[in-house]
């Protein structure tokens, strides 16, 4: 049997002021498997997300490897889930691309020398080996991303989560996206508008409407039972 | 803009680049403080000291007219307070005071242009400044074009809707701008809540871990003691001999 | 007002550098003990928040604008300390990358700005912020801090000997004052339209009480005091001691500032500028470290940052 990466049940969460976010979301992930999560704004995507390494905390049971989801064990789940967040500029947050990607390996108290070594190993795997020396804010959305990844790659995380990662992206950059995550042997959770990339990167979706997961199964499956696509019949654009 | 053609120029590779920050700023120091001690010939030390920095300027393989035009953006600021000096009597504290500014931020810019900031706040960093001030200043000058661009769109906005404002009463065009502001506030304090997420994610346990240390080497001596050593020289020489 | 290398004269940048460093450390070493770097995203950003609000204008009237200075606010949303250590970031970067204010001249600059106008921008909203004052307050807060900064470091050039004749200085004083007021209303404007937004961004001042109260005003007192007296004596040392002359003051004066003075006083300083100078200094610096003993007690023993 494959081993569960992920297994969530009955995971509730609320906001400060009351409102309902998460009402109670089953979810499992195992290796291997790529899922993208479907949905409209507010449904609690990106709030479930954030629950699988412990920056937001909620009722009920999340388990990643293994091991709950708790204060004694956030370091070891935060090497084993590596996110890269919608807003590229966000994660990039220090000087220069390369002392970023080895940002994660120095909090673990790797050795400098080791952790620029394992950082530029990254950076060509993603395919950006030469822009280690440049500042983040000049480089191009694509370029953006591919460093986010690179500095989650280095940590070699057991499952990446993307949250909308296509946002920024031109439709080449889009295609890179799609090739390089195509080579990666993570597990992966993705949150999506965009349904050509997840039917070309995923083999499962989950369907969040509301607060729960409101159906699973293939891509395809999904957005043809919730019209979840965007076309205009000719006669009525008329 | 300004920081950016400074930046552009402070990633060459000419050997002032390549010195220890910490080489730099002492010798920048030992400059500042000759130059706003001087009592006496300050006009000739300014001239001589414009010189050194040009000559320098040229050793770093920067545009020499390009650096002095730059510095001049005090000039306005500074030539106010020097023509009432004179006004009032005293135009040799006048000229005093625009010479010596504008040698002062000639010598910053130099500094700058030749040391990427982040290198620039190791080195102070190495010389005894509280680490935290210097982080708040690396993330400060990371987003600071972000956070511009942000503010930048929001003017444009306001402007294309500027017909419209024209006939609306100065206090209303006021609460926009306040509204514009709190926006951009909001828009700022949520970044930083997804940057600590971010980094928080990544294993951030409270503490900056440096990936290169930098190290102080025999050339960098060198060059402090004659950078030091120039200024010295040059201000006794115009009180000994002019 | 960023001063720049070369106006100051060196004894009042010496002194001032010399007060402003350890005064700037400790409030950032006290930061890393106590929040460890996670505020630093915040702090960061929040800087480049001032640069970036520094270029949306607001009308004036009659054709012009005005920006936010940003020192009231930010006392007033991240708290005193926050708003010390950021400004004086924000100072230093301004002389070091765009050359606006000198290196020699940072600590001047910071203690005007980031120190002195800070606390200025703060301690009303701190007394009267909960109180149905509380638009007054703030609007006082962002008046009081630029108008402070300004006082200061208009001082400091005059006893420098930066010459600035009456109608100059009165000129000068008009356009801050000016300022002033817009700081204000910039600072409530944005505060109001905060609340508006998420009133989870602004610092609510509790009841503050008594003793600590006492304090607070003492120091906001101090301050605005400190600022005004500072200006007249830099600005007319003579008609400061012909009244201490008419009032017999001077010669306690004198004796409580020229015993430990007299020593280099006779030595080397032989000109009547450096004499008035130096005592002015000597006067400047201690009423500096009253108001920044009396400020951080008050406003800082309260949740640190």
């Amino acid at each position: 049997m494959m081993r569960r990466l992920v297994e969530v049940r009955g995971l509730k969460y609320r906001y400060e002021d009351g409102t309902r976010a998460l009402n109670g979301v089953d979810f499992h992930l195992e290796e291997g498997e790529s899922v993208a999560l479907l949905g409209p704004n507010g449904s609690g995507k990106t709030t479930f997300i954030l629950h699988l390494n412990g920056l937001l905390t909620g009722e009920g049971s999340v388990e990643v490897c293994g091991l709950p989801v708790n204060a004694r064990n956030t370091a070891a789940i935060r090497g084993k889930v590596g996110m890269v967040f919608q807003e590229s500029d966000a994660q990039l947050f220090m000087p220069t691309v390369l002392e970023d990607v080895a940002f994660g390996l120095l909090n673990r108290g790797m050795d400098p020398g080791e952790a620029g070594d394992r950082a530029r190993a990254a950076l060509e795997t993603v395919g950006i080996g030469g822009l280690a020396g440049r500042a983040p804010y000049h480089l191009s959305a694509g370029e953006k991303k591919r460093a986010a990844i690179a500095g989650i790659l280095a940590m070699e995380p057991e499952i990446l989560v993307l949250d909308e990662p296509t946002t920024f992206l031109d439709p080449p950059g889009q295609r890179a996206l799609a090739g390089l995550l195509a080579e990666l042997p993570q597990a992966r959770i993705l949150v999506t508008h965009d349904i050509a990339f997840a039917e070309a990167t995923c083999n499962r979706a989950a369907f969040f409407q509301s607060g729960i997961i409101a159906a699973e199964g293939p891509v395809a499956d999904l957005v043809r039972r919730f019209d979840w696509k965007f076309e205009l019949e000719r006669s009525k654009s008329k | 803009m300004h920081h950016v053609v400074l930046e552009r120029w402070s990633r060459g590779s000419s050997p002032l680049h390549q010195r220890d920050a910490r080489a730099k700023i002492l010798a920048l120091l030992v400059l500042l403080v000759v130059i706003a001690t001087a009592q006496r010939q300050v006009p000739l030390l300014a001239l001589l000291l414009s010189a050194l920095l040009i000559a320098a300027a040229k050793w770093a393989r920067l545009p020499a007219w390009g650096a002095l035009a730059r510095a001049a953006v005090i000039l306005p600021f500074t030539m106010v307070f020097g023509v009432i000096c004179w006004l009032a009597g005293d135009p040799a504290r006048g000229l005093s005071l625009v010479l010596k500014s504008y040698v002062s931020a000639l010598a910053v810019l130099l500094l700058v242009a030749t040391t990427p900031l982040p290198n620039l706040l190791r080195g102070l960093e190495a010389m005894g400044i509280p680490p935290f001030l210097l982080m708040v200043a690396q993330f400060l000058y990371r987003y600071l074009f972000v956070i511009s661009e942000e503010a930048q769109h929001m003017r444009k906005a306001a402007a294309a809707r500027a017909p419209a404002l024209r006939f609306t009463g100065g206090s209303v065009r006021f609460r926009a701008a306040a509204g514009a502001l709190a926006v951009l506030f909001a828009r700022s304090y949520g970044h930083a809540v997804e940057i600590h997420r971010a980094m928080l994610a990544r294993g951030f346990r409270g503490v900056f871990r440096p990936l290169e240390t930098p190290r102080f080497a025999v050339r960098d001596a060198a060059f402090l003691a004659c950078a030091a050593a120039a200024p010295l020289m040059l201000r006794l020489c115009v009180e000994r001999f002019a | 007002m960023h001063i720049p290398d070369g106006f100051l004269a060196t004894p009042v940048w010496a002194t001032l550098d010399a007060i402003a460093a350890p005064a700037v450390f400790t409030v950032a070493r006290r930061a890393q003990r106590g929040f460890d770097e996670s505020k630093v995203p915040l702090l960061g950003v929040m800087g480049a928040f001032v640069f970036a609000a520094q270029m949306i204008n607001f009308p004036v009237g009659v054709g012009t604008t005005g920006h936010l200075v940003g020192g009231a606010l930010l006392a007033c949303t991240l708290g005193p300390g926050a708003a010390t250590l950021v400004m004086s970031v924000i100072i230093a970067i301004q002389a070091l990358v765009f050359q606006d204010g000198g290196i020699l001249a940072l600590g001047p600059n910071i203690l005007n700005m980031a120190v002195l106008g800070v606390l200025a921008g703060y301690l009303p909203y701190y007394l009267w912020g909960a109180t149905r004052r509380r638009r007054a307050a703030i609007f006082a807060g962002g008046a009081f801090s630029v108008m402070v900064s300004a006082l200061f470091a208009l001082s400091e050039l005059l006893l420098s000997g930066v010459r600035m004749p009456g109608p100059v200085l009165g000129l000068s004083l008009a356009l801050f004052a000016v300022s002033a007021v817009l700081e204000g209303a910039i600072t409530l404007a944005v505060m109001q339209a905060l609340e508006a937004l998420q009133p989870d961004f602004i610092r609510q001042p509790g009841k503050v009480p008594a003793r600590r109260a006492v304090f607070a005003a003492v120091g906001l007192a101090a301050v605005l005091l400190a600022a005004v007296g500072v200006m007249f004596a830099a600005a007319a040392p003579d008609g400061i001691q012909q009244l201490g002359l008419e009032t017999g003051i001077a010669a306690h004066v004198r004796t409580l500032f020229s015993t430990p003075f007299s020593g280099y006083q006779t030595a080397f300083l032989q000109s009547a500028w450096v004499r008035k100078a130096s005592s002015g200094l000597a006067g400047l610096a201690i009423v500096y470290a009253a108001c920044i003993g009396f400020g951080r007690v008050a406003a800082s023993r309260n949740r640190s940052l």
